[in-house]
């Protein structure tokens, strides 16, 4: 039974793995920003198997949707080349990314060869649980952080898209 | 750690080692800012599942999945401000290219 989990860990691990290959490997943006949105599911469906359920629907939601929205409005607003230049980047790319697959398999075969050992602590019995407890009532500090990160972000949205005054 | 956490360890290791690899490599080869962004975000994603991995395996999920929140919360500022900048060099200059952005070349 054990050995059926892990199998399935690894299956989705290495779909994970060759989707974000595509994500890179594909010439259209478009195919990209889908790309990196099954990604995020992939890694969705993972969290979900290593008990992290809340952080999991995070992911999905925000990651896989609405930065997939942000990448793919911001693809469609940047104007298409030309198809003389379309061409030329498609033979430039290839130049540049054809290493990436055979770096891939030379660290894999590096990595499975290497065996590392770690020395993870063993959990105290009094850990707490619930991630909502951890988060509100252990680390309020990092509420008031994500809150300031957010308020940044919308600031610099602002100044990014003020419009010039007219004189 | 106990043996079926180190056997869950190993694999997981490899394919985040490979993530990182991945998207390192495309922020480390492309022109275009958009695709540099995506790199970005797989780069991104290698860490929470490290994240996630290390907490399923020392038991500290729930502060894992909290710090999580917080790294979700932070990508999605860092990418749409990132974006609103590629928008705003575009509007500039016409492409994403970044040979092409020299404007504060020295």
């Amino acid at each position: 039974m054990r050995t059926l989990a892990l199998n399935i860990d690894i299956v989705i691990l290495f779909l994970m793995a060759l989707a974000a290959l595509w994500t890179v490997m594909t010439r259209s943006l478009l195919r990209s920003a889908i790309g990196l949105a099954l990604t995020s599911a992939m890694l969705t469906i993972l969290m979900f198997r290593l008990h992290a359920p809340l952080a999991a629907v995070f992911e999905l939601s925000v990651c896989s949707g609405l930065i997939s929205v942000v990448f793919i409005a911001t693809i469609s607003v940047t104007q298409p080349m030309s198809q003389e230049k379309v061409l030329q980047h498609m033979r430039d790319r290839l130049e540049r990314f054809w290493y990436l697959p055979i770096l891939l398999v030379l660290i894999g075969i590096v990595l499975s060869f290497v065996n590392f050992k770690f020395n993870l602590s063993v959990p105290l019995p009094e850990i707490e649980k619930d991630p909502r407890v951890v988060l509100w009532n252990q680390r309020p500090l990092d509420l008031l952080g994500q809150i300031i990160m957010l308020l940044t972000g919308v600031f610099g949205i602002i100044i990014l898209f003020r419009e010039a005054k007219q004189k | 750690m106990s043996a079926q956490a180190l056997t869950l360890f190993w694999p997981f290791c490899l394919f985040i080692v490979v993530l990182f690899v991945i998207g390192f490599y495309c922020l480390l080869v492309t022109f275009n800012l958009i695709r540099a962004l995506i790199g970005l975000e797989l780069l991104i994603k290698a860490v929470t599942l490290l994240l996630v991995l290390v907490g399923y395996v020392t038991a500290h999920e729930a502060l894992i999945q909290s710090l999580v929140i917080t790294l979700i919360v932070m990508e999605v500022v860092i990418i749409a401000v990132a974006a609103g900048i590629a928008l705003g060099l575009h509007r500039h200059n016409k492409n994403l290219d970044t040979r092409q952005l020299r404007n504060l070349k020295g």
